[in-house]
């Protein structure tokens, strides 16, 4: 026990005992140690902090709050907004049980007088296709640029100080005013903002009836799961564009991560992993969002809450009181829980091996920028169609085997059709030609190319492309209207330079 | 209700005999059997994991993997003029009543294939010692599991290695599926191996310094479609499981696997997928091989598992080698090592089948 002194009221880890001040303490220095050893969040950075109303974000709102507040040494020294999709739709509820739920998250919200913006699900009827356009960043020498950020910005505080010396007061810096006073604006510019995203009153029925009709004509409940949070990481992402946010905060436990990881892995995400599990994800470029509870089990945030009064919220979500084999989620997810109570080492060892991940192309292969990113998820393409030797190769070939017999002979070259024989290799370009034409399966045909292994695998689920929101279908036809015009001009155009690598989507032929 | 006619190649002209686990196609027994063979083929050919005039040995065990795996092998070398030179090698780890039924198994397939067979013992190999006896004094330890999948595993490896020199084979095939593949992975992430995970999974390996290539011709192949193969071509094979798996690791991961793929049926070939695709830090990976002190076999360290295993045992510390504490290898003295942490290493230890 560390003090020595005080009472021990909590045990973590088989022995480790804490009294309750020793476990504020240590739970703090992790906050700051998680945000101080990555030293991703600047100065004066506004970031906007992802709440479910579930205990994890909960205490990462708290933990930010406290952080950022007069008395702690060592303040936090961002700019906070805090962001609450309502999901009520999907989950069941009904419109009363959304409106009761929203009442009291704004309770909450209330008393922590940060920005916020209550956005529901439905909304992402109403995103622009450039959500999935990733922003190029330039390359940063983050160390470099982050200790200039500090130590400007400390400087721009002195500064301050001795311009309006009689303004200050002790220990009262300007740049905290400033601070503070960037939040009362931002406050009283939210009932704007929230109109803006049509976050207070409750959705048009016929968006929510759309997104329903969405949902349920998805097969399985893997599939919905992957689908809503592909939603809500498109939405959370829009939001934080449209607002100013640089950086997004999700409330990801040790032990939610843990889970994530080992489900990603049967989901086909591995060579994701780093994106979906690391500290932070800087797959959309401009907006990189961070998992700073990444460190805490669900144990610790538990006992933490309760002991130290946290509030939270329980909203259902898609998966509860589902059975245990009902998705890929909830049997890892039990799967992970059993086996914790029987070797207790279990969850810090995978999150022990998950820091090892690196967010690179496993062969080192094609540049980042280059290669193209899938629709959904937006992380790199992970099909390589000219390596058979792959699991990807061996199930590309049992699906050509499958689909030759049936059907009556075509003529080779036949768009969309398959125009190998069984048991040879896939030749590239021959079964993914993304020509443009009135045939009704070509939509999806394309719309799976531009998906990333797993997603498809997802889309395995999906029988209809019609009720996906305009912005997926809209940003799918462009993109293969693009691949169409590029093959049409390939064979007049020269290898691509590097400057042209940078910047992908930017280059359109202009007809 | 009536029985759908087959979809494969054959163009309907049988009636369908099964359904094809993966894609759920119905087929008859000949476009099944044709369609597998061909799927073995491809992961040969794309793979180029078997040069013509090789010299195989195949790992028999007398289970339904490698039964098939040789099965096929002779078809397809006989069939499309691989010149292939097989020959099984079985090995023989001292576990009674489990593993002489099974290499009856074994001897009973080389008589009818004419396929020469070699006999590996642990006991003539290992100074004695079988299987059961290292059960015996790893149960002695205080500690949750016996971790006698560790010994075998890492044993039964130098056992075929040292087979396949006596045969004098140039590659070295097992009968790993792709269900076998999707566990392994898993498992990976569970013990925190990253050396093995970085090493990365599919394909087999090379076969560096002295080691022999090693492939596995069945991994994209599901577990499902072996037994419907075997029980097709009506092949003769051992099938209970080992005297010792209920306690092993691997058991919990296959009952995940098959909830797993009770919810989805494409998660055995997603899970390799992920593993093919996995990107881990330089500093994970192993360090590049050299040669085991000892008996000269490939090693990363100074003393090959086996042999370390083995001193282990000799010393009566049969947990010696198995985890992080690894003071007091290959010194004499009594020095405490048994860290905490193997106390509580549970999964770490117990059950691991080395992937290559």
């Amino acid at each position: 026990m560390k003090c020595k002194e005080g009472l021990p009221v909590l045990i973590i880890r088989a022995g480790d005992a804490f009294c309750k001040d020793c476990f504020k303490a240590y739970y703090v220095h992790k906050f700051r140690a998680m945000l101080g050893k990555n030293r991703l969040v600047f100065p004066g950075e506004k970031v906007l902090l992802a709440w479910s109303g579930g205990p994890s974000s909960s205490s990462m709102i708290w933990q930010v709050q406290e952080g950022l507040s007069r008395e702690s040494a060592k303040r936090l020294r961002f700019v906070p907004g805090i962001i609450y999709i309502d999901e009520g739709a999907v989950c069941g509820q009904s419109p009363e049980e959304r409106a009761k739920t929203v009442v009291e998250m704004k309770l909450i919200l209330q008393t922590i007088a940060f920005p916020y913006h209550i956005v529901s699900l439905e909304e992402v009827f109403n995103l622009p296709t450039s959500v999935l356009q990733p922003v190029s960043q330039g390359p940063r020498g983050f160390e470099n640029t982050y200790k200039e950020a500090v130590d400007g910005f400390i400087q721009q505080q002195q500064q301050q100080q001795q311009r309006a010396p009689e303004e200050g007061g002790g220990e009262a810096v300007l740049s905290d005013e400033q601070i503070q006073e960037k939040l009362r604006q931002l406050s009283t510019q939210d009932p704007v903002g929230q109109e803006e995203v049509a976050g207070d009153s409750l959705p048009r029925p016929a968006q929510t009836t759309a997104l329903m009709t969405l949902f349920s004509s998805v097969k399985t409940l893997t599939a919905r799961e992957e689908l809503l949070q592909t939603l809500r990481a498109h939405l959370i992402l829009h939001v934080a564009r449209v607002q100013g946010y640089t950086k997004v905060m999700l409330g990801d436990s040790c032990t939610r991560l843990a889970i994530k990881l080992m489900t990603n892995l049967a989901l086909g995400r591995g060579a994701f992993l780093a994106w979906d599990t690391g500290f932070s994800d800087d797959r959309h470029g401009d907006v990189v969002m961070l998992r700073p509870m990444r460190d805490y089990t669900l144990k610790e945030i538990a006992f933490y809450n309760r002991m130290f009064g946290v509030p939270s919220v329980f909203t259902p979500a898609i998966d509860t009181k589902a059975p245990e084999k009902a998705s890929i989620h909830r049997l890892m997810e039990s799967f992970i829980l059993r086996l914790q109570a029987q070797f207790p080492s279990t969850i810090s060892t995978v999150y022990r091996t998950s820091e090892k991940l690196v967010k690179a192309p496993r062969n080192g292969d094609a540049a980042g920028a280059a290669t193209a990113r899938c629709l959904l998820c937006m992380c790199a393409l992970d099909i390589d169609s000219t390596d058979s030797a792959t699991a990807f190769g061996a199930q590309t070939l049992e699906r050509l085997a499958q689909k030759l017999s049936p059907a009556p002979v075509l003529p080779t070259g036949a768009p969309g059709r398959p125009c190998c024989t069984k048991g040879t290799r896939l030749q590239p370009g021959c079964c993914r030609d993304t020509r443009p034409s009135s045939e009704r399966e070509e939509p999806r045909a394309s719309f799976i190319e531009q998906l990333c292994y797993s997603c498809r695998v997802n889309m395995k689920d999906v029988p209809f492309l019609e009720p996906f929101p305009p912005y997926i279908l809209m940003e799918s036809q462009c993109r293969s209207q693009r691949a169409w015009e590029k093959q049409e001009v390939q064979e007049f155009l020269f290898e691509e330079s590097e400057e042209e690598a940078l910047h992908p989507l930017g280059f359109s032929p202009q007809f | 209700m009536p029985v759908p006619r087959c979809s494969g190649p054959c163009g309907g002209v049988r009636p369908a005999a099964l359904r094809r686990p993966r894609t759920g196609g119905a087929v008859c027994r000949s476009c099944f059997c044709n369609a597998f063979e061909a799927e073995v083929l491809s992961t040969l050919q794309t793979g180029r994991l078997l040069p013509p005039g090789a010299v195989v040995a195949v790992g028999a065990s007398g289970g339904k993997d490698s039964t098939v795996l040789a099965h096929v092998l002779r078809a397809l070398d006989a069939r499309h003029g691989l010149a292939l030179d097989l020959h099984l090698v079985a090995v023989d780890e001292g576990i009674g009543g489990y593993r002489d039924a099974a290499l009856a198994a074994v001897r009973r397939q080389a008589g009818r294939w004419r396929l020469p067979l070699t006999v590996v013992a642990y006991a003539d190999l290992f100074g004695g010692w079988t299987m059961d006896e290292v059960a015996r004094r790893a149960a002695q330890e205080p500690g949750r599991a016996r971790a006698c999948c560790t010994f075998c595993g890492v044993l039964r490896r130098r056992a075929l290695e040292e087979g396949a020199q006596r045969v004098g084979a140039t590659h070295i095939v097992t009968g790993h599926n792709a269900d076998d593949m999707a566990e392994t992975v898993l498992m990976n992430f569970l013990r925190g191996d990253s050396g093995r995970l970085a090493r990365g999974g599919t394909l087999g390996s090379p076969g560096e310094g002295g080691a022999l290539p090693r492939c596995r011709p069945l991994q994209f192949a599901s577990q499902k479609e072996i037994v419907l193969y075997a029980h097709f071509q009506e092949l003769d094979y051992f099938s209970e499981e080992c005297v010792y798996a209920p306690e092993a690791f691997r058991g919990h991961v296959r009952d995940l696997l098959k909830a797993l793929e009770a919810a989805r049926p494409s998660v055995v070939l997603d899970l390799v997928h992920s593993a093919e695709r996995l990107a881990l830090a330089p500093a994970a990976r192993p360090p590049p091989p050299g040669a085991c002190t000892r008996c000269g076999a490939l090693s990363s360290r100074s003393l090959c598992q086996a042999c370390a295993l083995l001193d282990g045992l000799n010393r009566g510390r049969p947990r010696l080698a198995i985890g992080k504490g690894r003071k007091g290898l290959g010194e004499e003295g009594e020095k405490q090592s048994c860290t905490s942490k193997d106390s509580s290493g549970g999964p770490s230890r117990a059950g691991a089948i080395q992937a290559f």
